[in-house]
Formats: structure tokens, C-alpha cells, sequence
């Protein structure tokens, strides 16, 4: 017996022993980054998708820019243009390109060639031009460019020489150079996207990527891992790990559980929920900055009754904003008044807001025609979001509030991508969802979210077309003097305040949570993550 | 011996078939079209639509439908994933393996542990070592899997930091998937550090196998217990004992076997508690295989995919039951006159 009992000892202290002392794995790690993120992203290429996820895993790590934003002031820098100059007349702006940028060198292209004119030509013109041979590729759909009618605005895209392109607008954008720099106008390769055209693989473009950015692809095991490698040419010399693994996994509580471990390094969207544990952890970091988004409901104006402004208006009477806030933010967030949030200079502090008044809005549904007992789908996005980390939650309260109304509501969750391409279809009758801005101008709210254009590239989810709104949008642009500016977003709010498409929620902080061996991480307010840079101390 | 290789090979054929009938009857319950429940894909266009009414003959009679599913599903065609879009087939091939190999080790650690536990409580009856092993054992039956599971995450991964978390491998190690067996898909990857690679999924197996080889350990060493005091009451074993036989040859020639013969079909049984308990501890260890796989297909309403992943998790039990009990039958010369054929 005592001989078992010696065996059983020297059995798990072998064991223990195995798995505390692993050298091979500690110096394996010392040179990666595990990044645990939140779902599988559609692909490699911001330009076809808005999603958050998309653009984490390739706006900053696979490709570069023309022009950055600087992630502390919001102002824009340099990138794989070295300096640009815009006309008198604010229509021409000319890009001069930096040399001897190199692409991935990747199992699948061999660059022959540096970075010059010819790849802004080809990326650009990629989702501006129809008859582009790559525009209908992978669904021909680039929402954030066809939400700002970005194509329709540019004239001509003109090479000057080798390493000098102009771009030449029909009417005036104070928000172009914003554009530019965002997550999704990124700069691919063009030598690389002939020799897709000679294989007849096209698709590959946008599921095997090259770019110029700090890491290349390395492969990817769908909905699991990603695995991304170093790019030793990378154009920037900055210090930074030689593997950058994404680690997909949904459950945040799993993501936290993880970081915990050491088993992440980072880790994307912590639920307001495990802020306090993050804190409580000394060898974990949280960082926190007030981000540019909205959590908002917008009611489908496509079907009736919601086609009523009245209605919409005594719907929205009918919820209480700062409860929603309380429950669902833990306090976490501010509320929201207008679609701007308070960090953005169009934030208007004078905003009328919508007050909670049950009574009325029952008694507006009545002159309304809508009976006791009318029944409306809430549609909740089942990710965690930094605009709104329960939707679901969310809806739940809504429905109770509703409820008071006498309205019955019905809540619809379904898998992300099923769920943004039924949204896309328009069978909801409202939806708790929300924006994160790509850009520190106020314009990248206003127009891709209520715009009548955005409503076929998908980011209009009231789908509300109101030829009003689209003029004091536009006209907006048409200026860069920014009180004018502000005078105009101001009367946009009124009017937002009288049509009330969708109801403004939250506009909340955005938290990062990683370890605290990780240098050189910074919390980027205009868009997805950047991994360039990032090292790990040994 | 022909003739029981034939019945339990028509047993099972005629199980497997009720499973798929039944797996096509749960297509046709659950919500939502019957054409994308079958294939796992919603139609864009009427073009898709008409071709895959075709693929699954939608508009023949319901028998026809069968046997056309049927045929699908024996070449290979499942449908794919409502969810991912994947093929389920791809999936299976994924996910069964990963299973497999967790329900192999820990079914290596319950006999293990099971049979020589179960001998001493057996032989060293109502005595004090009896009762710890014995109370031990019962305890530790009384543990919910997912309990022990919570506990262990708790003390080893969280607390002592000695044990991972998720997963069977690092991600900081490439290795593609090629037979979904961890150990050999290490062994065909080039380019990795292979010791640290064996010896990180080693770490990786020891919570979950253990979890789950605790359970079904208990179970056989209470079965062993009382087989060894049965066979140990026999004349026979009286008899050897008076013959002045060493009681290490009494045990080991007449109690052993004769105690092991009659338990084997009740360790047959414990196969499927083996792998019930293997697909819960999965979704707590974040393993991928088919039980984190059904949990979220059933989280996300996936209905092709939990149509798909519960015939097979039923035909691979039924298989290892069939199985089991036709190994118990060819060993156990006293069976083989019995007439009729029971699970």
C-alpha cells in the first residue's frame, strides 16, 4: 500500500514538474503575441466590411495607409505618404509617395518591385470604379466607401509620376484626408493582384493578403487561430514580436479567464462586468479612453407603423435611457443625446434629449391608431460590442418598458453574420445596435448612418431616406470653417430630434486589457488595434 | 462464431439506420425550412434554390426524400454548417478525433486507477483500507463532472497556475490539422520545436482526461470491488487456499479473471458515461471536439449541424456498445449458447 501511495506521489510530482518547467515554451512565447479576440473575422480586407473584427486583424497589421491617424491628438500623419498638399480651391489633393517600401514576401507572391502609384491607383480604384476588374470580386460590396458615395465624389485618381498621385474632387470634402486615413483605405498590392489575374484567382486577393503593413500572413485556421509573422522589411523600424497569433475566442469571460493565465496577452472588448476583476489583477493592465461611438435602437421606417415619426417618438418616450445605463453599462458610459459623443468637437451640449414619460407615449400611441397589445421585433446583436456590451440585456428592458406601453415586443438574436445579412434584408422591425467611428470627424456618424446612400451599403439600419437631412449633411462638407460647421450639425440634431429614425442610447468608454510585459500598446479611438510597435519585455 | 459476427453486424445496421431515420425526422421538426435544415445553407437565389431542392429532392414523396438523404449521407454529402458555412463532414472529421483521444486517456486513467483500486478494496474487505477506498470512491461519484471540472480549472489553472486552460495545444505552435489526432499532427509538422510541442499537449490532456477518467474510476473500482469479494466467497478459491497455494497465484490465476469476466459488460455501459462526461468537461476545457461542437450548435441554433452531430456521436456510441458486447462474447465461453442478442 505505502509502495502505491509512493508511485501515486512520485506520478503527480512528476507531472507538476513537467508542466511548471517548460523552457522551449517561455522562450517561444518571449517572441509571440497572443491576441485573444472576439470572433472570426469575414476576411482580410477592410475595404469590403465595416466590422470591427475585419479591421483588427488587417487594417493596421496586414496593410498601411496613404496618411494615419496619430493616436493621441486625432491629427493626421504621414504614412506611405510622406506629405501631401491640398488646392485653393480644396478640390486637389496631391500625395507625394515614399520610396523603397517593400510587400510581404509571403509562400504565395514574391514581390518583384517596391510600393509606388501604381498600388494607390489599383486600390483605390478597386472599389471607385465598376469596371474595375477586381470591383465585383468577393461580392463587390465596400460599404464604408458606397456609405459615404466616396466614388461618386472623386473625379479623376491621376498618376503624375512613379511616386506622385493627385486626386481630384467634384465638390469640396473637409472630411476627405479623415476618409483616407481610416481603418478601411488601405493600400494593396497591385503587382500582386496581376499575377491573381493571370492564376484566375481573384478571390485570393481578399483571403490571402499582401500588403506593406508590420506583419504578413502566415495562414489561418478558420474560426480558430490566426497566425501572422513579422515583416522584417517593414518600412517603419520599430521594435516589435515576430509572431502575432490571434486566438478567436467568443466567450469574453473565456478571453479574461485566459489573459488571467498568461495563456493571452491581450484582450479585446472585456464585458463591463470584468472591469473590476481586470483592475483587481496587479499583473494585468486596463486602459480606458473615452471612444468615438453610439450605442443607439433604430426603428425600421420601411414598415409601417414605424413610418410615423409620432410613433417612433412616443416609442422612444417609453424607455428610460439611464436605467438602460445603469443595467447595461454599469455606469460605464455616458448618455447620449445626439449621434455625436462629447469627446468629438461637433458635440453639442445644448441638445434637446428625449425624456422617459410612459403616460405620453401610451397616449401618442393611442392618437397614433396603435391599440393595446401592438407587437414590434426587437433585434439584438449577440456580440459584445464597445457601443453596447449586452444588447441582448438591452432589449430585455426595452421589451419590459414597452410592455408598460402595452406594446409586446419580441427579441431576435441570431449568429453575427446571420444576423447582419437578415438586417441587411430589412425583416426587423427595430434593432439595438451601434457605431464606432473610423474617424475623428463628426461626418463619419452623420452620414454612414442615416444617409440615403448608406442604406444599400448597410450601415443605414432605420433605413431613412429624408432628403433634408441629406442636404445639411452635405452642405456641412462643403466648408471647413468649423463653427460653421458646428451650426450646421446642430440644426441636423434638431431635426434628428423631430424624426427620431433611431433613438441615441450610450455613447461609451473603450477598454484594453493585456498584460503588463506588453510595451508599447495604445488604445486606438479611430478604429481598430495596432499591433506595430508592440513588444514583450523577457 | 460466424453466425455472431452476422447478427451483431445486423444489429447493428438496423440501429444505425433507426438513428438516421430519426435524425431525418428531427430535420423535418425542427424550425424553419426543411430544405435549409437538410443542407445547412438558406438560398440566395432561385437559382440556388432550385439546385439544392434538386440535391436533397425537396419536392418528392417523404420516402424518397429518405432514401435520396440517405445516399447523400453515404456519399459523404452532410450539408454544411447554417452557422460557419463549413462542411459538416469537415467538421466531424475535426472535432470526432479530438473527442476520441480525450475519452482514450481517460478511459486509460479509470482503468487504471478503477481495477487495482477496486482489487485491494476487494480483497482487503470491510477492513479500513476497504472503507477509505470504498468512501473515497462514492464521493467522488456523488462530483458532477462539471464540478470537478470548475474545481480543477480553479485550483491547478487559476490558483497554482500549473495546468492550462483551454484548448490541447498552445497556439504559439503551428501545427495544421491533418488526422485531428494531436500527437501524430505534431509528429507530421515541420518547423516546430517537437518536444515542447508533445510535452505542451501532454500538459494540455491532464485536467480533462483526469476529470473525466475520475468519474468513470470510481464506477469500476466499486464494480471490481464487489466482483473480487463475489469470486473470493467461491468454493473454488477455498479450495486453492486449502491447497497451500501463495495467495499472489490464488489471485492472480483464479480470483483476477474470474472477477473481471463478469464486470465487462457493465464496463461496456460506462463507455457512454465515459463519453457523455468527455463532451460536457470539453466545453469547460475549451477541447474542440464534438461536444464544445453540439453546445454551440445548439447555442446558435444550428440546426444542420446539431441534426449531423448527434448521429454521430449516437452511431460512434452505438458502435463501441456493439462492439464491447460482441468482444464480451467471443471471451466469455458461457454466453456464446445464448440464444438471442441483447445491447
Amino acid at each position: 500500500m505505502k509502495r502505491t501511495m509512493g508511485v501515486f506521489g512520485c506520478l503527480i510530482a512528476s507531472l507538476a514538474l513537467m508542466a511548471c518547467t517548460q523552457p522551449s515554451l517561455e522562450l517561444i512565447s518571449s517572441d509571440s503575441l497572443v491576441y485573444c479576440s472576439e470572433s472570426p473575422p469575414d476576411g482580410f480586407n477592410p475595404q469590403l466590411n465595416t466590422d470591427s473584427t475585419t479591421a483588427d486583424v488587417s487594417s493596421h497589421q496586414i496593410y498601411s495607409r496613404l496618411i494615419d491617424f496619430e493616436s493621441k491628438s486625432g491629427k493626421v500623419i504621414p504614412a506611405l505618404a510622406s506629405s501631401w498638399s491640398v488646392s485653393d480651391d480644396g478640390l486637389t489633393y496631391t500625395f507625394q509617395l515614399r520610396k523603397d517600401i517593400e510587400f510581404h514576401n509571403t509562400a504565395y507572391f514574391t514581390p518583384t518591385r517596391t510600393f509606388n502609384a501604381d498600388d494607390v491607383l489599383f486600390s483605390f480604384n478597386r472599389w471607385r470604379l465598376e469596371n474595375h476588374p477586381f470591383h465585383y470580386v468577393s461580392g463587390g460590396r465596400y460599404p464604408y466607401f458606397q456609405s459615404l458615395q466616396l466614388a461618386d465624389y472623386i473625379r479623376a485618381i491621376n498618376k503624375i509620376n512613379k511616386y506622385r498621385i493627385e486626386i481630384i474632387l467634384k465638390q469640396r470634402d473637409s472630411s476627405f484626408l479623415a476618409n483616407l486615413a481610416s481603418d478601411f483605405s488601405v493600400i494593396l498590392s497591385a503587382e500582386y493582384a496581376q499575377q491573381l489575374l493571370q492564376n484566375e484567382s481573384l478571390e485570393n486577393i481578399d483571403h490571402l493578403p499582401v500588403g506593406t503593413g508590420p506583419f504578413m500572413y502566415q495562414n489561418y485556421k478558420k474560426g480558430d487561430v490566426i497566425y501572422l509573422k513579422k515583416h522584417d522589411k517593414y518600412w517603419q523600424n520599430t521594435a516589435q514580436v515576430s509572431h502575432l497569433i490571434y486566438d478567436i475566442t467568443p466567450q469574453s469571460a473565456l478571453r479574461l479567464a485566459k489573459l488571467a493565465t498568461g495563456e493571452c496577452d491581450v484582450m479585446s472588448l472585456p464585458s463591463q462586468s470584468e472591469l473590476d476583476v481586470v483592475r483587481e489583477k496587479p499583473n494585468l493592465i486596463l486602459e480606458q479612453s473615452s471612444a468615438l461611438n453610439v450605442g443607439y435602437w433604430a426603428f425600421n421606417v420601411t414598415k409601417p407603423p414605424f413610418d410615423n415619426p409620432k410613433v417612433r417618438k412616443a416609442l422612444s418616450l417609453a424607455i428610460d435611457k439611464n436605467a438602460l445605463l445603469d443595467t447595461v453599462y454599469l455606469g460605464n458610459a455616458t448618455r447620449a443625446k445626439t449621434l455625436v459623443p462629447p469627446a468629438s468637437w461637433a458635440f453639442d451640449v445644448d441638445a434637446d434629449d428625449i425624456k422617459f414619460n410612459p403616460v405620453l407615449a401610451r397616449k401618442m400611441l393611442d392618437d397614433e391608431g396603435i391599440k393595446p397589445g401592438f407587437s414590434m421585433t426587437i433585434w439584438a446583436h449577440p456580440l459584445v460590442r464597445d457601443y453596447n456590451p449586452n444588447a441582448y440585456k438591452m432589449a430585455e428592458l426595452i421589451k419590459q418598458y414597452l410592455a408598460a406601453v402595452d406594446v409586446s415586443a419580441k427579441i431576435v438574436s441570431t449568429e453575427w453574420n446571420t444576423f447582419r445579412s437578415q438586417l441587411s434584408e430589412g425583416l426587423h422591425d427595430s434593432v439595438l445596435i451601434g457605431w464606432s467611428a473610423d474617424n475623428g470627424d463628426p461626418d463619419n456618424f452623420f452620414r454612414p448612418l442615416l444617409t440615403c446612400d448608406a442604406i444599400p451599403s448597410g450601415t443605414n439600419r432605420a433605413k431613412w431616406c429624408y432628403p433634408e437631412y441629406d442636404e445639411l449633411v452635405y452642405k456641412a462638407l462643403q466648408t471647413d470653417d468649423m463653427a460653421q460647421r458646428k451650426l450646421i450639425y446642430q440644426q441636423i440634431n434638431a431635426l434628428l430630434h423631430d424624426q427620431l429614425p433611431l433613438v441615441p442610447i450610450a455613447h461609451s468608454l473603450t477598454y484594453q486589457a493585456y498584460r503588463d510585459d506588453i510595451q508599447g500598446l495604445t488604445v486606438n479611438p479611430f478604429g481598430a488595434i495596432r499591433f506595430g510597435g508592440v513588444s514583450k519585455t523577457r | 462464431m460466424i453466425v455472431i459476427f452476422l447478427r451483431y453486424g445486423f444489429l447493428f445496421v438496423v440501429t444505425v439506420f433507426v438513428l438516421i431515420l430519426l435524425s431525418f425526422i428531427i430535420a423535418h421538426v425542427f424550425p424553419g425550412e426543411l430544405l435549409t435544415n437538410l443542407s445547412g445553407i438558406i438560398p440566395t437565389s432561385m437559382v440556388d434554390n432550385t439546385r439544392l431542392e434538386t440535391e436533397w429532392s425537396i419536392n418528392s414523396s417523404t420516402i424518397e426524400q429518405f432514401f435520396n438523404y440517405c445516399k447523400l449521407l453515404i456519399q459523404g454529402d452532410w450539408g454544411v454548417s447554417l452557422v460557419s458555412g463549413n462542411a459538416l463532414l469537415d467538421e466531424m472529421k475535426r472535432t470526432i478525433p479530438a473527442t476520441v483521444e480525450l475519452s482514450f486517456y481517460a478511459a486509460f486513467i479509470a482503468l487504471s486507477l478503477g481495477i487495482p483500486l477496486g482489487c485491494i478494496a476487494g480483497v482487503k474487505a470491510y477492513t479500513k483500507v476497504d472503507f477509505s477506498i470504498n468512501g473515497l470512491s462514492i464521493i467522488q461519484n456523488s462530483l458532477p463532472v462539471f464540478w470537478l471540472g470548475l474545481a480543477f480549472i480553479l485550483i491547478f489553472c487559476f490558483s497554482l497556475n500549473i495546468f492550462p486552460l483551454s484548448g490541447r495545444l498552445s497556439v504559439l505552435f503551428n501545427v495544421p490539422q491533418v488526422t485531428g489526432f494531436i500527437f501524430v499532427d505534431i509528429l507530421l509538422t515541420d518547423g516546430i520545436n517537437k518536444a515542447a510541442a508533445f510535452q505542451n499537449a501532454f500538459v494540455h490532456l491532464v485536467l480533462p482526461s483526469i476529470a473525466v477518467g475520475l468519474i468513470s474510476a470510481a464506477n469500476i473500482t466499486r464494480l471490481i470491488r464487489r466482483s473480487v469479494i463475489d469470486v473470493l466467497n467461491q468454493p473454488y478459491i477455498r479450495a486453492a487456499k486449502s491447497r497451500g497455494l501463495a495467495f499472489n497465484t490464488i489471485f492472480f490465476n483464479h480470483v483476477l479473471r474470474n472477477a473481471l469476466l463478469p464486470i465487462l459488460p457493465l464496463a461496456g455501459i460506462q463507455i457512454t458515461t465515459l463519453i457523455t462526461n468527455a463532451m460536457i468537461i470539453e466545453s469547460l476545457f475549451s477541447w474542440p471536439g464534438i461536444g464544445s461542437f453540439l453546445l454551440d450548435a445548439i447555442y446558435q441554433q444550428d440546426y444542420s449541424a446539431i441534426r449531423v452531430g448527434m448521429l454521430v456521436v449516437s452511431v460512434v456510441v452505438i458502435s463501441l456498445t456493439i462492439f464491447v458486447d460482441l468482444i464480451n462474447r467471443i471471451i466469455d465461453p458461457r454466453k456464446s449458447s445464448l440464444p438471442d442478442v441483447s445491447i
